[in-house]
């Protein structure tokens, strides 16, 4: 991790110098905002845990001026999504799709509240249970009365 | 009776332990296993290095391009010219530090004729490219330049070093992410080498 870390602050540095100059397809304000929503749901694979649109990375800065001439040759959201996948594979997607082997990833949190729930109501109706079946005998009430009136003459 | 006596007797009456008592393992039994579980799996994912994606390129055609020479301007490369044959396509640039720790294993790969090796020279300037060469040796083949990146955004790259194994019909059989390693060389990349010539 701290390598890698070092390794995003390095090429960070080096990008900075090069790609200054590179001209960025001019859009309109729609595509704009379409290619700011496309670079938001795609993970920049050099800085893992920011987007391509929030890294600085060359590679994110290559990976937007890809997307903004995508959009300018007319190609559609998923188009341009589908390219990525498979160049970069899921992982580049921060909303990973529902397939197989992502099924636990998925529906693995609310399986899990839902067993969660289950156990839970049913340590409730047991509790219950056992304290309807089973009520206090005289000698137990007794007792009880007895211990409360002792803690009620200590708290004095 | 004592009043001891009886505390001892509410106390038993009121945790019957008929209902208690074999439900009291599995209450011990069940957190363990399910920390241990969990344990195992962090202490996998510790191991897990969260640079080596896997690539969607393995078993798929490389995709193809044409790209001047960097050493021969005037000539130009294509991953076609290389069917029949096993080789490596490695991404490299003068600016790329790691580069420079895999470096004298590719000269020495080079140096003993060991495989046909195609740098991919990403993102680069001509002139500190091929300074750099002349400074720590030059064991390719030849080196394309892939000035603006396009290639290597093709070919899916994010952190150079990063090195293809392509088989004789043109097919991605493994990649590397990274400097090759002495260990990678002679555990993973060597013995698939190995075998794709044979088929």
């Amino acid at each position: 991790m701290c390598r890698a870390a070092i390794a995003c602050v390095l090429l960070a540095l080096i990008s900075g110098s090069v790609i200054a100059s590179k001209p960025v397809a001019q859009l309109d304000a729609t595509d704009t905002r379409r290619a700011a929503a496309l670079a938001e749901q795609l993970r920049c694979l050099v800085c893992q845990n920011q987007s391509i649109a929030e890294s600085n990375a060359e590679l994110a800065v290559d990976l937007r001026r890809e997307i903004n001439e995508q959009i300018r040759a007319g190609r559609s959201d998923s188009d341009i999504v589908d390219f990525m996948v498979a160049r970069y594979g899921d992982f580049v997607l921060y909303r990973p799709p529902v397939k197989p082997h992502t099924l636990l990833l998925w529906f693995g949190p609310a399986l899990l509240a839902v067993v969660a729930l289950i156990a839970f109501m049913r340590a409730l109706r047991n509790r219950r249970r056992r304290s309807i079946e089973r009520p206090l005998t005289d000698a137990e009430h007794a007792e009880a009365e007895r211990l409360l009136g002792e803690s009620v003459r200590s708290n004095q | 009776m004592s009043e001891a006596d009886t505390a001892v007797n509410v106390a038993v009456k009121n945790s019957p332990p008929a209902v208690i008592e074999p439900k009291s393992a599995l209450r011990f039994v069940l957190p363990l296993a399910i920390f241990i579980v969990l344990a195992g799996f962090l202490f996998v994912g510790l191991r897990l290095n969260p640079r080596e994606v896997p690539s969607p390129f393995i078993g798929k055609p490389a995709p193809s391009f044409q790209l001047t020479q960097l050493a021969r301007p005037e000539q130009t490369f294509s991953p076609k010219q290389m069917q029949g044959e096993v080789w490596l396509l490695n991404v490299w640039a003068s600016w790329c530090v790691a580069c420079r720790i895999e470096h004298p294993l590719l000269v020495d790969l080079a140096k003993k004729n060991v495989i046909p090796i195609v740098g991919l020279n990403y993102k680069d300037k001509r002139d500190a490219a091929l300074g750099w060469l002349g400074q720590f040796g030059d064991p390719y083949k030849l080196s394309v330049a892939d000035t603006d990146g396009r290639v290597g955004i093709d070919y899916g790259v994010y952190g150079v070093p990063e090195t293809f194994v392509i088989d004789k019909v043109g097919v991605i059989r493994f990649k590397q992410i990274g400097p090759i390693t002495e260990d990678a060389w002679r555990d993973k990349i060597l013995p698939l080498v190995q075998q794709l010539r044979q088929s």
